[in-house]
Protein backbone atom coordinates (compact mmCIF):
# COMPACT_ATOMS: atom_id res chain seq x y z
CA UNK A 1 0.00 0.00 0.00
CA UNK A 2 1.25 3.50 -0.78
CA UNK A 3 2.58 5.33 2.27
CA UNK A 4 1.32 8.87 2.69
CA UNK A 5 2.50 11.49 5.16
CA UNK A 6 -0.10 13.89 6.50
CA UNK A 7 1.22 16.97 8.30
CA UNK A 8 -1.22 18.83 10.52
CA UNK A 9 -1.05 22.61 10.82
CA UNK A 10 0.68 22.30 14.21
CA UNK A 11 3.40 20.13 12.66
CA UNK A 12 2.15 16.74 13.88
CA UNK A 13 3.06 14.12 11.29
CA UNK A 14 1.21 10.94 10.49
CA UNK A 15 2.81 8.27 8.31
CA UNK A 16 0.09 5.92 7.16
CA UNK A 17 -0.57 3.33 4.49
CA UNK A 18 -3.57 4.05 2.30
CA UNK A 19 -5.09 1.44 0.01
CA UNK A 20 -4.99 2.12 -3.73
CA UNK A 21 -8.42 3.32 -4.83
CA UNK A 22 -9.19 4.94 -1.49
CA UNK A 23 -9.20 8.70 -1.44
CA UNK A 24 -6.68 10.80 0.44
CA UNK A 25 -9.65 11.80 2.61
CA UNK A 26 -10.44 8.18 3.50
CA UNK A 27 -6.80 7.63 4.41
CA UNK A 28 -7.07 10.46 6.92
CA UNK A 29 -10.40 9.35 8.35
CA UNK A 30 -9.32 5.74 8.76
CA UNK A 31 -6.32 6.91 10.74
CA UNK A 32 -8.19 9.43 12.86
CA UNK A 33 -6.27 12.39 11.51
CA UNK A 34 -8.18 15.32 12.92
CA UNK A 35 -7.26 17.96 10.33
CA UNK A 36 -9.66 16.44 7.82
CA UNK A 37 -13.30 16.89 8.82
CA UNK A 38 -15.08 15.59 5.70
CA UNK A 39 -18.61 16.51 6.78
CA UNK A 40 -20.21 15.17 3.61
CA UNK A 41 -18.23 11.94 3.59
CA UNK A 42 -16.62 12.50 0.23
CA UNK A 43 -19.31 13.87 -2.08
CA UNK A 44 -17.52 17.10 -3.01
CA UNK A 45 -20.17 19.29 -1.43
CA UNK A 46 -18.83 20.64 1.86
CA UNK A 47 -15.21 21.73 1.36
CA UNK A 48 -14.07 20.43 4.79
CA UNK A 49 -11.40 18.01 3.55
CA UNK A 50 -9.06 20.61 2.11
CA UNK A 51 -5.39 19.65 1.87
CA UNK A 52 -2.28 21.09 0.25
CA UNK A 53 -0.31 18.62 -1.83
CA UNK A 54 3.46 18.96 -1.46
CA UNK A 55 4.52 20.74 -4.68
CA UNK A 56 6.86 17.85 -5.56
CA UNK A 57 3.80 15.62 -5.85
CA UNK A 58 1.37 17.99 -7.51
CA UNK A 59 2.05 16.65 -10.99
CA UNK A 60 1.31 13.07 -9.91
CA UNK A 61 -1.92 14.19 -8.25
CA UNK A 62 -3.13 16.48 -11.00
CA UNK A 63 -5.40 19.48 -10.90
CA UNK A 64 -8.74 20.08 -9.23
CA UNK A 65 -11.89 19.39 -11.24
CA UNK A 66 -14.38 22.20 -11.99
CA UNK A 67 -16.78 21.48 -9.17
CA UNK A 68 -13.93 21.22 -6.70
CA UNK A 69 -12.43 24.44 -8.01
CA UNK A 70 -15.57 26.42 -7.27
CA UNK A 71 -15.46 25.29 -3.65
CA UNK A 72 -11.71 25.82 -3.30
CA UNK A 73 -12.02 29.30 -4.75
CA UNK A 74 -14.08 30.39 -1.77
CA UNK A 75 -11.57 29.30 0.86
CA UNK A 76 -9.86 32.03 2.85
CA UNK A 77 -6.53 30.30 2.39
CA UNK A 78 -5.98 28.59 -0.92
CA UNK A 79 -2.59 27.48 -2.21
CA UNK A 80 -1.62 26.58 -5.77
CA UNK A 81 -1.60 22.87 -4.87
CA UNK A 82 -4.81 22.93 -2.81
CA UNK A 83 -7.14 20.00 -3.38
CA UNK A 84 -10.19 18.51 -1.75
CA UNK A 85 -8.81 15.24 -0.46
CA UNK A 86 -12.05 13.38 -1.23
CA UNK A 87 -11.38 13.99 -4.93
CA UNK A 88 -7.84 12.56 -4.91
CA UNK A 89 -7.79 8.80 -5.48
CA UNK A 90 -4.64 7.13 -4.21
CA UNK A 91 -2.51 5.33 -6.79
CA UNK A 92 0.74 3.36 -6.56
CA UNK A 93 2.57 6.41 -7.92
CA UNK A 94 1.66 8.34 -4.76
CA UNK A 95 3.82 6.15 -2.50
CA UNK A 96 5.82 8.56 -0.34
CA UNK A 97 3.56 11.55 -0.97
CA UNK A 98 3.33 14.38 1.54
CA UNK A 99 0.16 16.41 2.12
CA UNK A 100 -0.29 19.28 4.53
CA UNK A 101 -3.52 20.16 6.30
CA UNK A 102 -4.83 23.68 6.90
CA UNK A 103 -5.28 25.38 10.26
CA UNK A 104 -9.05 25.11 9.97
CA UNK A 105 -11.53 23.41 7.67
CA UNK A 106 -14.10 26.18 8.14
CA UNK B 1 -12.34 8.64 34.09
CA UNK B 2 -11.16 5.16 35.06
CA UNK B 3 -9.91 2.19 33.06
CA UNK B 4 -12.81 0.19 34.46
CA UNK B 5 -15.36 2.66 33.14
CA UNK B 6 -17.52 1.49 30.28
CA UNK B 7 -19.28 3.61 27.66
CA UNK B 8 -22.06 1.86 25.82
CA UNK B 9 -23.34 3.42 22.59
CA UNK B 10 -26.76 2.44 21.29
CA UNK B 11 -26.62 2.75 17.51
CA UNK B 12 -23.77 2.30 15.03
CA UNK B 13 -24.23 4.96 12.38
CA UNK B 14 -22.70 8.39 11.73
CA UNK B 15 -23.13 9.81 15.24
CA UNK B 16 -21.96 6.62 16.95
CA UNK B 17 -18.78 6.34 14.88
CA UNK B 18 -17.76 9.95 15.44
CA UNK B 19 -18.55 9.56 19.13
CA UNK B 20 -16.23 6.55 19.58
CA UNK B 21 -13.42 8.27 17.68
CA UNK B 22 -13.81 11.48 19.69
CA UNK B 23 -13.90 9.51 22.96
CA UNK B 24 -10.45 8.05 22.25
CA UNK B 25 -9.13 11.41 21.03
CA UNK B 26 -10.29 13.01 24.28
CA UNK B 27 -8.49 10.31 26.25
CA UNK B 28 -11.24 7.89 27.24
CA UNK B 29 -9.37 4.87 28.63
CA UNK B 30 -12.22 2.52 29.46
CA UNK B 31 -14.10 0.05 27.35
CA UNK B 32 -16.43 1.13 24.54
CA UNK B 33 -19.24 -1.10 23.32
CA UNK B 34 -21.62 -0.23 20.53
CA UNK B 35 -24.91 -2.05 19.98
CA UNK B 36 -26.85 -1.98 16.73
CA UNK B 37 -29.93 -3.82 15.55
CA UNK B 38 -28.49 -3.80 12.02
CA UNK B 39 -26.14 -6.65 11.08
CA UNK B 40 -23.62 -4.42 9.26
CA UNK B 41 -20.54 -2.54 10.34
CA UNK B 42 -21.14 1.25 10.16
CA UNK B 43 -21.85 2.53 6.68
CA UNK B 44 -22.62 5.87 5.03
CA UNK B 45 -26.32 6.56 4.72
CA UNK B 46 -26.45 9.52 2.28
CA UNK B 47 -25.39 7.44 -0.78
CA UNK B 48 -28.12 4.85 -0.14
CA UNK B 49 -30.75 6.68 -2.19
CA UNK B 50 -28.17 8.00 -4.65
CA UNK B 51 -25.02 6.23 -5.87
CA UNK B 52 -25.67 2.95 -4.04
CA UNK B 53 -29.20 2.67 -5.39
CA UNK B 54 -28.21 3.44 -8.98
CA UNK B 55 -25.36 0.95 -8.75
CA UNK B 56 -22.49 3.37 -9.37
CA UNK B 57 -21.12 2.51 -5.91
CA UNK B 58 -21.12 -0.89 -4.23
CA UNK B 59 -21.50 -1.77 -0.53
CA UNK B 60 -17.76 -2.13 0.12
CA UNK B 61 -17.32 1.57 -0.71
CA UNK B 62 -19.93 2.63 1.82
CA UNK B 63 -17.99 1.68 4.95
CA UNK B 64 -17.62 4.63 7.28
CA UNK B 65 -14.19 3.53 8.49
CA UNK B 66 -11.91 0.62 7.59
CA UNK B 67 -12.21 -2.41 9.89
CA UNK B 68 -8.68 -1.81 11.24
CA UNK B 69 -9.76 1.60 12.49
CA UNK B 70 -12.19 0.00 14.93
CA UNK B 71 -9.44 -2.38 16.10
CA UNK B 72 -7.25 0.62 16.84
CA UNK B 73 -10.13 2.27 18.70
CA UNK B 74 -10.69 -0.91 20.72
CA UNK B 75 -14.43 -0.83 20.26
CA UNK B 76 -16.55 -3.90 20.85
CA UNK B 77 -19.41 -4.23 18.34
CA UNK B 78 -22.60 -6.08 19.19
CA UNK B 79 -24.44 -6.18 15.88
CA UNK B 80 -27.85 -7.55 15.03
CA UNK B 81 -29.27 -7.22 18.52
CA UNK B 82 -31.70 -4.82 20.03
CA UNK B 83 -31.74 -2.99 23.33
CA UNK B 84 -35.18 -3.62 24.81
CA UNK B 85 -34.89 -1.32 27.83
CA UNK B 86 -32.58 0.96 29.75
CA UNK B 87 -32.47 0.51 33.51
CA UNK B 88 -31.13 3.97 34.26
CA UNK B 89 -31.09 3.50 38.04
CA UNK B 90 -28.98 0.33 37.96
CA UNK B 91 -27.12 1.50 34.84
CA UNK B 92 -27.86 -1.59 32.89
CA UNK B 93 -29.24 -2.40 29.44
CA UNK B 94 -31.50 -5.32 28.62
CA UNK B 95 -31.04 -6.88 25.19
CA UNK B 96 -33.43 -8.96 23.12
CA UNK B 97 -30.92 -11.82 23.43
CA UNK B 98 -31.62 -11.93 27.16
CA UNK B 99 -28.19 -10.48 27.84
CA UNK B 100 -27.71 -7.62 30.32
CA UNK B 101 -24.94 -5.07 29.80
CA UNK B 102 -23.82 -2.68 32.51
CA UNK B 103 -22.56 0.81 31.70
CA UNK B 104 -20.84 3.68 33.44
CA UNK B 105 -21.94 6.12 30.76
CA UNK B 106 -24.46 5.71 27.98
CA UNK B 107 -24.73 7.38 24.57
CA UNK B 108 -27.98 7.28 22.63
CA UNK B 109 -27.35 7.41 18.88
CA UNK B 110 -30.61 5.71 18.04
CA UNK B 111 -31.39 7.75 14.93
CA UNK B 112 -34.74 7.66 13.24
CA UNK B 113 -36.91 5.13 11.48
CA UNK B 114 -39.21 5.53 8.48
CA UNK B 115 -42.75 6.66 9.02
CA UNK B 116 -44.96 3.84 7.84
CA UNK B 117 -48.21 4.31 5.94
CA UNK B 118 -51.15 2.26 7.02
CA UNK B 119 -52.29 1.31 3.52
CA UNK B 120 -54.20 -1.74 2.33
CA UNK B 121 -51.76 -3.83 0.33
CA UNK B 122 -48.58 -2.46 1.88
CA UNK B 123 -47.48 -6.04 2.68
CA UNK B 124 -47.33 -6.89 -1.05
CA UNK B 125 -44.06 -7.94 -2.62
CA UNK B 126 -42.24 -5.07 -4.31
CA UNK B 127 -43.31 -2.47 -1.71
CA UNK B 128 -40.35 -0.86 0.03
CA UNK B 129 -39.26 1.80 2.46
CA UNK B 130 -35.79 3.31 2.25
CA UNK B 131 -33.62 3.83 5.34
CA UNK B 132 -31.07 1.04 5.65
CA UNK B 133 -28.57 -0.72 3.41
CA UNK B 134 -30.74 -3.84 3.50
CA UNK B 135 -33.73 -1.78 2.36
CA UNK B 136 -31.74 -0.64 -0.67
CA UNK B 137 -30.44 -4.14 -1.40
CA UNK B 138 -34.08 -5.23 -1.59
CA UNK B 139 -35.00 -2.24 -3.78
CA UNK B 140 -32.13 -3.08 -6.13
CA UNK B 141 -33.41 -6.65 -6.37
CA UNK B 142 -36.91 -5.43 -7.24
CA UNK B 143 -35.49 -2.94 -9.74
CA UNK B 144 -33.83 -5.73 -11.75
CA UNK B 145 -37.19 -7.02 -12.90
CA UNK B 146 -39.20 -3.77 -12.83
CA UNK B 147 -40.11 -1.50 -15.70
CA UNK B 148 -42.43 0.85 -13.78
CA UNK B 149 -42.02 2.26 -10.28
CA UNK B 150 -44.25 4.46 -8.17
CA UNK B 151 -42.73 6.61 -5.45
CA UNK B 152 -45.07 7.75 -2.71
CA UNK B 153 -43.81 11.05 -1.32
CA UNK B 154 -42.18 14.00 -3.12
CA UNK B 155 -39.59 14.87 -0.51
CA UNK B 156 -35.82 14.57 -0.88
CA UNK B 157 -35.70 10.81 -0.39
CA UNK B 158 -38.56 10.25 -2.83
CA UNK B 159 -37.00 12.50 -5.47
CA UNK B 160 -33.50 11.06 -5.10
CA UNK B 161 -34.99 7.59 -5.43
CA UNK B 162 -36.93 8.69 -8.51
CA UNK B 163 -33.70 9.97 -10.10
CA UNK B 164 -31.75 6.80 -9.26
CA UNK B 165 -34.43 4.46 -10.60
CA UNK B 166 -34.76 6.56 -13.76
CA UNK B 167 -31.01 6.12 -14.32
CA UNK B 168 -31.63 2.37 -14.14
CA UNK B 169 -34.07 2.67 -17.04
CA UNK B 170 -37.25 2.40 -14.99
CA UNK B 171 -40.28 4.58 -15.77
CA UNK B 172 -41.03 6.43 -12.53
CA UNK B 173 -44.15 8.18 -11.23
CA UNK B 174 -43.97 10.31 -8.08
CA UNK B 175 -47.19 10.79 -6.11
CA UNK B 176 -47.28 13.71 -3.70
CA UNK B 177 -50.26 14.68 -1.53
CA UNK B 178 -49.30 18.35 -1.32
CA UNK B 179 -49.80 20.92 -4.08
CA UNK B 180 -46.04 21.09 -4.72
CA UNK B 181 -42.91 19.00 -4.20
CA UNK B 182 -40.72 19.62 -1.13
CA UNK B 183 -43.43 21.86 0.30
CA UNK B 184 -42.33 21.44 3.90
CA UNK B 185 -38.73 22.47 3.24
CA UNK B 186 -38.36 24.58 0.12
CA UNK B 187 -39.65 27.72 -1.57
CA UNK B 188 -41.99 27.64 -4.53
CA UNK B 189 -39.14 28.40 -6.93
CA UNK B 190 -37.21 25.35 -5.77
CA UNK B 191 -40.32 23.15 -5.82
CA UNK B 192 -41.10 24.29 -9.37
CA UNK B 193 -37.53 23.64 -10.45
CA UNK B 194 -37.53 20.07 -9.18
CA UNK B 195 -40.82 19.39 -10.89
CA UNK B 196 -39.40 20.67 -14.18
CA UNK B 197 -36.12 18.77 -13.71
CA UNK B 198 -37.85 15.47 -13.09
CA UNK B 199 -40.28 15.96 -15.95
CA UNK B 200 -37.43 16.83 -18.31
CA UNK B 201 -35.79 13.55 -17.27
CA UNK B 202 -38.97 11.58 -17.99
CA UNK B 203 -40.40 11.24 -14.47
CA UNK B 204 -44.15 11.72 -14.10
CA UNK B 205 -45.00 14.00 -11.17
CA UNK B 206 -48.55 13.94 -9.85
CA UNK B 207 -49.36 16.50 -7.18
CA UNK B 208 -52.38 16.51 -4.87
CA UNK B 209 -52.46 12.71 -5.14
CA UNK B 210 -53.32 10.92 -1.95
CA UNK B 211 -52.70 7.18 -2.09
CA UNK B 212 -55.46 5.04 -0.60
CA UNK B 213 -54.42 1.49 -1.51
CA UNK B 214 -51.83 -0.73 -3.14
CA UNK B 215 -53.16 -3.55 -5.27
CA UNK B 216 -51.87 -6.85 -6.60
CA UNK B 217 -52.04 -10.56 -5.83
CA UNK B 218 -48.78 -11.37 -4.10
CA UNK B 219 -46.80 -8.83 -6.11
CA UNK B 220 -47.76 -5.14 -6.20
CA UNK B 221 -49.37 -4.20 -9.53
CA UNK B 222 -50.91 -0.78 -9.06
CA UNK B 223 -51.31 2.18 -6.75
CA UNK B 224 -54.77 3.64 -6.18
CA UNK B 225 -55.32 7.29 -5.30
CA UNK B 226 -58.34 8.97 -3.70
CA UNK B 227 -59.51 10.25 -7.10
CA UNK B 228 -59.80 6.56 -8.04
CA UNK B 229 -56.90 6.77 -10.49
CA UNK B 230 -54.67 3.71 -10.85
CA UNK B 231 -50.93 3.91 -11.51
CA UNK B 232 -49.35 0.71 -12.73
CA UNK B 233 -46.26 -0.35 -10.80
CA UNK B 234 -43.87 -3.30 -10.55
CA UNK B 235 -42.40 -1.72 -7.43
CA UNK B 236 -43.39 0.97 -4.93
CA UNK B 237 -41.13 2.98 -2.66
CA UNK B 238 -42.69 4.86 0.22
CA UNK B 239 -40.74 7.93 1.37
CA UNK B 240 -42.92 9.95 3.71
CA UNK B 241 -40.47 11.01 6.39
CA UNK B 242 -38.95 9.59 9.53
CA UNK B 243 -39.76 9.34 13.23
CA UNK B 244 -36.99 9.75 15.84
CA UNK B 245 -36.26 6.64 17.90
CA UNK B 246 -36.99 8.02 21.36
CA UNK B 247 -38.93 5.19 23.02
CA UNK B 248 -35.98 3.73 24.96
CA UNK B 249 -35.20 7.17 26.31
CA UNK B 250 -38.74 8.05 27.33
CA UNK B 251 -39.31 4.65 28.95
CA UNK B 252 -36.13 5.24 30.95
CA UNK B 253 -37.59 8.49 32.23
CA UNK B 254 -35.56 10.90 30.08
CA UNK B 255 -37.16 14.11 28.87
CA UNK B 256 -38.37 13.70 25.29
CA UNK B 257 -40.10 16.16 22.99
CA UNK B 258 -39.73 15.97 19.20
CA UNK B 259 -36.56 13.97 19.91
CA UNK B 260 -34.52 13.21 23.00
CA UNK B 261 -34.01 16.54 24.73
CA UNK B 262 -30.33 17.46 25.13
CA UNK B 263 -28.47 20.67 25.95
CA UNK B 264 -25.69 22.26 23.88
CA UNK B 265 -23.27 19.72 25.36
CA UNK B 266 -25.43 16.79 24.11
CA UNK B 267 -26.31 15.98 27.70
CA UNK B 268 -29.76 14.44 28.29
CA UNK B 269 -31.80 14.97 31.46
CA UNK B 270 -29.85 12.05 33.03
CA UNK B 271 -26.32 12.96 34.17
CA UNK B 272 -24.70 9.79 32.78
CA UNK B 273 -26.52 9.70 29.46
CA UNK B 274 -25.75 11.74 26.34
CA UNK B 275 -27.43 11.63 22.94
CA UNK B 276 -26.43 12.68 19.41
CA UNK B 277 -27.76 12.71 15.87
CA UNK B 278 -31.19 12.48 14.25
CA UNK B 279 -32.80 11.34 17.54
CA UNK B 280 -32.06 14.56 19.46
CA UNK B 281 -34.04 17.72 20.06
CA UNK B 282 -31.29 20.23 20.72
CA UNK B 283 -30.74 23.96 21.16
CA UNK B 284 -28.89 25.89 18.46
CA UNK B 285 -27.46 29.23 19.58
CA UNK B 286 -27.10 30.51 16.00
CA UNK B 287 -30.75 29.84 15.23
CA UNK B 288 -31.85 30.84 18.74
CA UNK B 289 -34.17 27.88 19.05
CA UNK B 290 -34.30 24.12 19.65
CA UNK B 291 -34.82 21.75 16.77
CA UNK B 292 -34.34 18.22 15.50
CA UNK B 293 -32.27 17.67 12.36
CA UNK B 294 -31.95 14.80 9.92
CA UNK B 295 -28.39 15.43 8.87
CA UNK B 296 -25.01 13.74 8.82
CA UNK B 297 -22.99 16.91 9.61
CA UNK B 298 -25.25 17.47 12.61
CA UNK B 299 -24.78 13.89 13.79
CA UNK B 300 -20.99 14.12 13.54
CA UNK B 301 -20.57 17.53 15.15
CA UNK B 302 -23.01 16.82 17.96
CA UNK B 303 -21.26 13.50 18.63
CA UNK B 304 -18.03 15.41 19.26
CA UNK B 305 -19.77 17.43 21.97
CA UNK B 306 -21.32 14.26 23.41
CA UNK B 307 -17.92 12.53 23.61
CA UNK B 308 -16.42 15.56 25.32
CA UNK B 309 -19.25 15.56 27.88
CA UNK B 310 -18.59 11.90 28.68
CA UNK B 311 -14.94 12.81 29.29
CA UNK B 312 -15.95 15.68 31.59
CA UNK B 313 -15.09 18.40 29.04
CA UNK B 314 -17.58 21.12 28.11
CA UNK B 315 -17.59 21.57 24.32
CA UNK B 316 -20.72 23.37 23.17
CA UNK B 317 -22.22 22.31 19.88
CA UNK B 318 -23.60 25.09 17.70
CA UNK B 319 -23.20 24.78 13.96
CA UNK B 320 -25.10 26.20 11.04
CA UNK B 321 -27.20 23.31 9.69
CA UNK B 322 -26.58 22.38 6.08
CA UNK B 323 -27.79 19.64 3.75
CA UNK B 324 -27.30 18.37 0.25
CA UNK B 325 -29.15 16.34 -2.36
CA UNK B 326 -28.01 14.77 -5.64
CA UNK B 327 -30.59 14.20 -8.37
CA UNK B 328 -29.62 13.56 -12.01
CA UNK B 329 -26.85 16.07 -12.82
CA UNK B 330 -28.07 18.52 -10.19
CA UNK B 331 -26.33 19.06 -6.91
CA UNK B 332 -28.36 20.97 -4.37
CA UNK B 333 -26.59 22.46 -1.37
CA UNK B 334 -28.70 23.98 1.38
CA UNK B 335 -27.31 26.37 3.97
CA UNK B 336 -29.32 27.20 7.09
CA UNK B 337 -33.01 26.64 7.86
CA UNK B 338 -35.41 28.68 5.73
CA UNK B 339 -38.39 28.35 8.09
CA UNK B 340 -39.86 31.76 8.94
CA UNK B 341 -38.44 33.60 5.92
CA UNK B 342 -40.30 36.67 4.72
CA UNK B 343 -38.87 36.89 1.21
CA UNK B 344 -37.20 34.49 -1.21
CA UNK B 345 -34.99 36.03 -3.91
CA UNK B 346 -33.36 34.29 -6.85
CA UNK B 347 -29.84 34.72 -8.17
CA UNK B 348 -29.73 33.31 -11.68
CA UNK B 349 -32.59 31.92 -13.75
CA UNK B 350 -34.87 29.47 -11.95
CA UNK B 351 -37.19 28.97 -14.91
CA UNK B 352 -34.65 27.60 -17.40
CA UNK B 353 -31.43 25.67 -17.17
CA UNK B 354 -30.07 24.00 -14.06
CA UNK B 355 -28.09 26.59 -12.15
CA UNK B 356 -29.44 29.20 -9.73
CA UNK B 357 -29.72 29.97 -6.02
CA UNK B 358 -32.63 30.99 -3.83
CA UNK B 359 -31.76 33.13 -0.84
CA UNK B 360 -34.22 33.21 2.05
CA UNK B 361 -34.43 36.56 3.76
CA UNK B 362 -35.96 37.55 7.06
CA UNK B 363 -35.96 41.21 8.13
CA UNK B 364 -33.14 42.06 5.70
CA UNK B 365 -30.91 39.19 6.88
CA UNK B 366 -30.08 36.08 4.87
CA UNK B 367 -31.18 33.08 6.97
CA UNK B 368 -30.85 30.28 4.41
CA UNK B 369 -30.08 29.45 0.79
CA UNK B 370 -30.82 26.65 -1.66
CA UNK B 371 -28.01 26.51 -4.20
CA UNK B 372 -28.58 24.49 -7.35
CA UNK B 373 -25.34 23.54 -9.08
CA UNK B 374 -23.78 26.63 -7.46
CA UNK B 375 -21.10 25.57 -4.98
CA UNK B 376 -19.68 29.09 -4.88
CA UNK B 377 -23.03 30.63 -3.89
CA UNK B 378 -23.33 27.98 -1.20
CA UNK B 379 -19.94 28.80 0.30
CA UNK B 380 -20.81 32.50 0.33
CA UNK B 381 -24.31 31.84 1.69
CA UNK B 382 -22.92 30.07 4.74
CA UNK B 383 -20.74 33.08 5.47
CA UNK B 384 -23.55 35.57 4.78
CA UNK B 385 -25.82 33.81 7.25
CA UNK B 386 -23.13 33.72 9.91
CA UNK B 387 -21.97 37.32 9.44
CA UNK B 388 -25.50 38.54 10.32
CA UNK B 389 -25.34 41.89 8.58
CA UNK B 390 -28.13 43.50 6.58
CA UNK B 391 -28.12 42.31 2.98
CA UNK B 392 -28.18 44.43 -0.16
CA UNK B 393 -30.80 42.40 -2.04
CA UNK B 394 -30.23 44.23 -5.33
CA UNK B 395 -26.56 43.21 -5.29
CA UNK B 396 -27.41 39.70 -4.14
CA UNK B 397 -29.55 39.02 -7.22
CA UNK B 398 -27.30 40.91 -9.64
CA UNK B 399 -25.42 38.23 -11.55
CA UNK B 400 -23.02 40.78 -13.01
CA UNK B 401 -21.72 41.51 -9.52
CA UNK B 402 -19.36 39.02 -7.81
CA UNK B 403 -21.27 37.42 -4.95
CA UNK B 404 -18.12 37.35 -2.86
CA UNK B 405 -18.26 41.15 -2.63
CA UNK B 406 -21.23 40.86 -0.29
CA UNK B 407 -19.02 39.42 2.40
CA UNK B 408 -17.79 41.89 4.97
CA UNK B 409 -14.17 41.11 4.08
CA UNK B 410 -15.05 40.14 0.52
CA UNK B 411 -12.61 42.47 -1.19
CA UNK B 412 -9.61 40.69 0.27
Amino acid sequence: MPAITYIEFDGTEYHVDVAVGNSVMEGALNNMIDGIVAECGGSCVCCTCHCMIDPEWSEVVGEANDEENELLEMLDVREPTSRLSCQVQVTDEMDGMVVRLPESQY
Amino acid sequence: MEVDDHVVIIGASHAAVQLMISLRQQGWLGAITTISDEPHMPYQRPPLSKSYLDGSVEADRLVLRAAETYDKLKVDFKLGCKVTSIDARNKQLNLDTGEKIGFTKLALCTGARVRQLDLPGSELEGVHYLRTMDDVKAIRQSAKKASRAVIIGGGYIGLETAASLTKLGIKVTVLETETRLLKRVASEQVSEFYKRLHEEEGVEIRLGSKVVALQGNSQVKSVVCDDDSHSGADMVIIGVGVIPNTELASEAGLVVENGIVVDQFAQTSHPDIVAAGDCTFHPNALLKKSLRLESVPNASEQAKAAAASLCGIKKAYSELPWFWSDQFDVKLQIAGISQGYTKAVVRGDASAGRSFSVFYIKDQYVIAADCINRPKDFMVAKKLILQQSKIDVAALVDESSEIKKLLINGEQ
